[in-house]
């Protein structure tokens, strides 16, 4: 700082001057500042006793060992320098390998979201482990779609394990285990506010609460009152389905796309090593971390930068998301209103140095003077950790003079118009077109779906169904089915086909959209009587086939035709060619009986840009109204 | 502007041999990277692409054998008893050699369904193989469908891993464009570990097909090539003959233990297959699909593409040429070898000219 400039005043303080803790040793003046004058009455009352601390003296030009030395060294505690109680130091480090290592844990799970193969494997596939466990400890996954289906669907309950952990720590989730937190966490650390630098006065403010973070609780609100009208809508903004979602659809599949290109570069040399350490080093890669081909997802994109978004946003408020926008961690809230877990201050030892709030994560208000937000904390121990003067204690059953609840001063207007935009969401989106009437023919969903009601109650927009299918062939829905299916899975046949061997989307469906299906239930039984799952039924475009109308032989589609008998069956023609001469040809038809819908024909059509088969969702087996045929049709058989 | 100074004659210097080297950077640049436009598609031009991994001997005490067991016999017997009537595995691998076997793993199919290579028969060419002194044994295919599946649950995985094999699945990178120059097959991606090794043994499953009609050793190089495999079909005939161009094997072992008779070439379903019970091993991939067709009650000449090998000389459908010998193996006899076919009088003039025709296509070859 040079010398002919002023020291900026601290308003919340209303003192002139540096406080010197906030700005660390190496930013320290070189002489102490003293707090010279207090300018108004400062809206914190207690405790404007700024005593004065001396900053220590830096030598004129520290060397580079010197420098390390003081990075790596024991800060000295300023102010009184209190230490920070062992065990606290302790948790605050056992949030940290916490974060760690669910971070760790949620990307290994989301990585190990799809089917490799192995030696060890047998005829039947299944997921060794719940790799969607994340979403089933999810309390407002289960809370949507219990209040929208009316079920608490299998394993959700797994989720009262992280009620009871909040009703009785508060909000660890958001501090100590959510992926997404952890990465909030991160990014604010590294994309600090351009005005400020870190540590800075402008740090202390952006982590003091403010009013938009009631936004979550209104979004809470109008999410839950879908709810209850019948849409699980509210999976959009859940932070789990976020990671899952766009880590799995966006960030993965770019890293692999950049991986491959980057190697195909160097095999692409003629340098025999070159290519051969390229080869080597796909090879471990595919071994462990990236899938053997690239995956593309439907409009993408979008899921993409929205990540990129949300993260850049930690710029200007840090923990964008946990604090403004997170349903889940206003769920939360709620729940921790109470929570046996919490701090006490002892304001009249406060000397307003706000230490505590450089580093807080949830904006709840631990300095002194004010009253702690329980509701907002994530209990990371930062500011107790940080607290020189012995102010904050994290303790059992506090006393709660000193604490409130930021969802006590929810504007009542505010909660009712939420509520109605949450109830008006149902009908303004079913009544424009989508799925009540003049249904998307296009709308395939995954084998076991239930009926579409039914599904928009239970689909929770997590992607791991799309993140599981070996094929590639389940897609975010952009448009397709409507505002309400935004992101909800949808099968594109040209990009990949149903495997019907495979159940895997059912078996990471957290919430029963896609029910847990049996191979057998898959492709029926003639012996049980068992009736395989339709996905739809394909139909031939005559003009573009190559028997049907330019007299050449193909029929790939009736090679990959995976029942049997085949549902595609030929029929041998001699048709002319231009020249009168007689071509043989097989012309295929499909039998809409024995069809399941699965895309196969549509994959491997070889007319490549638009096929001359294709499936549409109409024969569904969970549609009633959905149908063709008058015989086989579900609806005339129950 | 008087003022300032001026810049010095050196500096000067510097700066026009600055931009100098900059413009003639740019220049050099430009020349490496010109690109004249226009528009024109590589043509099709020149030699005929081909991985012979052939053994160059002029034939041994038989060049086609014949296993046929009854219910109870294993796999392992019927292969064992074929390879060993063509002279031992000896006889196509060297110590040292890196083999790669070519089953059928195209389709995610159980072994009962008959749409893949049975898993003990590739399991036990894996072993023939190591035992031979083989350095490495590959077992890889390119299959149809998600690749991992049919893998796994072919069972050929796990039973050519226990073997010893190297199991390598197909991905992206293992294949490289080339030209294979056939008649209707030109440039495609050709999977490398194929055609980079020094012995290939073909261990196809026979099969019907509907276009095709049988399918079996020809047919199972549809799995050397990557890229967009389905517009073969509109010239499968040609395309498969095209492929038997391309790749030779050194040996060819035909699973026709189960055999699927119809839906081919998936099938889907236990009753679509047969127990036939017989491996077929021989150095003439022709042969092996002339004889194997006869399993689904198929005729060489209802099969375009055998003519089409012939008139290529990749080998003979007259596999009685090849010294064939059959093992009739049964679980309370001891396994009993014969010619598979002895020539009587009025054919024998017929043979002799096939035999003449056979050599003679051996040597054009």
């Amino acid at each position: 700082m040079s010398a002919g400039e002023l020291p900026q005043p601290i308003p919340w303080l209303g003192v002139v001057g540096v406080v010197p803790s906030l700005d660390g040793v190496s930013a320290a003046p070189a002489t102490p500042v003293v707090h010279t004058a207090v300018l108004e009455a400062p809206a914190v009352t207690l405790a404007s006793t700024a005593t004065t601390t001396a900053a220590p003296a830096t030598a004129a030009a520290p060397g580079f060992v010197a420098r390390l030395r003081a990075r790596f060294a024991p800060r000295k505690r300023p102010g009184s320098g209190l230490p920070a109680r062992k065990i606290i130091v302790a948790l605050r480090n056992a949030r940290r390998v916490s974060q760690a290592g669910f971070l760790g844990l949620f990307v290994f799970l989301l990585v190990r979201t799809e089917f490799r193969g192995g030696f060890a494997g047998g005829a039947t596939v299944r997921m060794p482990y719940p790799v969607e466990g994340f979403l089933l400890a999810d309390p407002f996954v289960a809370l949507i779609t219990f209040l929208a289906s009316h079920a608490v669907y299998r394993a959700l309950w797994w989720s009262l394990a992280m009620v009871a952990l909040t009703l009785v720590f508060g909000r660890v989730f958001c501090g100590w285990i959510c992926p997404f937190g952890t990465l909030h966490h991160f990014f604010a650390w590294l994309l600090p506010n351009p005005k400020s630098g870190t540590g800075g006065v402008r740090r202390v403010r952006a982590n003091m609460t403010h009013g938009y973070q009631d936004a979550k609780y209104y979004l809470l609100g109008a999410f839950l009152v879908a709810a209850v009208c019948g849409s699980a809508i509210g999976g959009l903004f859940d932070p789990i389905c976020i990671c899952v979602r766009a880590i799995g659809l966006a960030v993965l599949p770019a890293v692999s796309y950049v991986t491959s290109r980057g190697l195909d570069h160097v095999s692409h040399t003629n340098v025999h090593a070159l290519q051969i350490g390229s080869d080597a080093t796909r090879d471990a890669l595919v071994a462990t971390v990236l899938q053997p081909k690239q995956y593309f997802f439907h409009q993408t994109w979008v899921i993409g930068g929205l990540l990129f978004a949300v993260l850049l946003a930690n710029r200007w408020i840090p923990r964008f998301w946990c604090r403004v926008l997170c349903p889940l961690g206003a769920t939360l809230g709620l729940l921790a209103r109470n929570a046996l877990f919490g701090m006490e201050k002892d304001h009249s030892r406060c000397t307003d140095c706000n230490l505590c709030l450089v580093d807080c994560q949830g904006a709840d208000s631990p300095q002194g003077g004010v009253k702690w937000k329980q509701d907002e904390c994530h209990m990371c121990m930062n500011c107790e950790t940080a607290c020189p003067e012995d102010v904050i204690k994290f303790r059992f059953l506090p006393n709660r003079r000193s604490t409130t609840l930021a969802q006590d001063g929810l504007d009542r207007r505010k909660v009712l118009v939420a509520a109605a935009t949450g109830a008006a969401v149902l009908p303004l989106a079913r009544t424009s077109d989508t799925l009540d009437s003049n249904y998307y023919d296009r709308l395939i969903r995954p084998p076991g779906s239930v009926p579409e009601r039914d599904f928009m109650e239970r689909c929770i927009r997590c992607a791991e169904c799309m993140k599981v299918c070996p094929n590639n062939a389940l897609h975010p829905a952009f448009l397709e089915s409507g505002i309400e299916g935004f992101w909800t899975p949808i099968l594109i046949p040209r990009i990949g086909y149903c495997e019907p061997t495979c159940v895997l989307c059912g078996q990471v469906c957290p919430t029963g959209a896609i029910q847990k299906i049996t191979e057998e239930q898959k492709l029926g039984s003639a012996v049980r009587h068992v009736d395989p799952i339709k996905i739809g039924t394909a139909f031939y475009d005559h003009g573009r086939c190559l028997p049907w109308s330019m007299a050449t032989p193909c029929i790939v589609c009736e090679e990959f035709c995976p029942t049997s008998p085949k549902s595609i069956w030929v029929e041998e023609i001699d048709v002319p060619d231009r020249n009168g001469q007689m071509v043989h040809v097989q012309r295929p038809h499909v039998d809409p009986q024995l069809c399941i819908g699965c895309g196969a024909c549509e994959k491997v059509c070889p007319v490549q840009d638009r096929p001359a088969v294709y499936v549409t969702s109409v024969g569904e087996s969970r549609s009633r109204s959905n149908v063709i045929l008058l015989e086989t049709s579900n609806y005339n058989r129950r | 502007m008087s003022a300032e100074p001026r810049p010095t004659r050196r500096e000067l210097l510097l700066r026009g041999g600055k931009a100098l080297a900059v413009l003639g950077g740019s220049a050099a640049a430009a020349r490496l990277a010109y690109d004249r436009g226009g528009w024109s598609v590589g043509a099709a031009a020149g030699v005929r692409e081909v991985r012979d991994y052939r053994r160059q001997d002029h034939g041994g005490p038989c060049d086609f054998a014949v296993a046929r067991g009854d219910a109870t016999t294993t796999p392992a017997a019927l292969v064992e008893h074929a390879v060993a009537a063509l002279g031992e595995m000896r006889r196509f691998v060297s110590r040292g050699d890196v083999v790669v076997i070519k089953p059928n793993i195209g389709w995610d199919r159980t072994p009962l369904q008959a749409a893949n290579t049975n898993p003990e028969l590739v399991a036990t060419v894996v072993r023939l193989a190591l035992d031979a002194g083989a350095r490495k044994v590959i077992v890889t295919d390119a299959s149809c469908n998600d690749p991992g599946r049919c893998f796994q649950r072919s069972g050929i995985w796990a039973r050519a891993h226990a073997a010893g094999a190297e199991v390598m699945l197909p991905a992206e990178h293992r294949f490289r464009t080339m030209r294979l120059g056939g008649e209707v097959l030109d440039e495609w991606p050709v999977y490398r570990t194929l055609i980079e090794a020094d012995k290939v043994i073909n261990c196809p499953v026979a099969k019907h097909h509907n276009l095709a009609k049988y399918t079996a050793a020809m047919k199972n190089w549809y799995g050397t090539l990557g890229g967009r495999r389905n517009r073969l079909h509109q010239s499968i005939d040609r395309s498969i003959a095209d492929l038997a161009t391309f790749m030779r094997p050194t040996l060819t072992v035909v699973d026709g233990i189960r055999v699927l008779m119809r839906n081919g070439p998936q099938g889907g379903n236990v009753d679509d297959t047969q127990r036939m019970n017989t491996v077929i091993a021989t150095v003439d991939q022709v042969a092996a699909d002339a004889f194997g067709c006869t399993l689904i009650g198929q005729r060489p000449e209802n099969l375009p593409y055998l003519r089409m090998a012939e008139e290529r000389h990749l080998g003979t459908s007259q596999w009685q040429t090849l010294r064939p010998r059959e093992i009739a193996l049964a679980n309370d006899v001891a396994p009993e070898t014969r010619a598979l076919w002895v020539p009587d009088g009025r054919d024998a003039a017929e043979v002799s000219y096939a035999l003449h025709v056979a050599q003679r296509a051996r040597v054009l070859a």
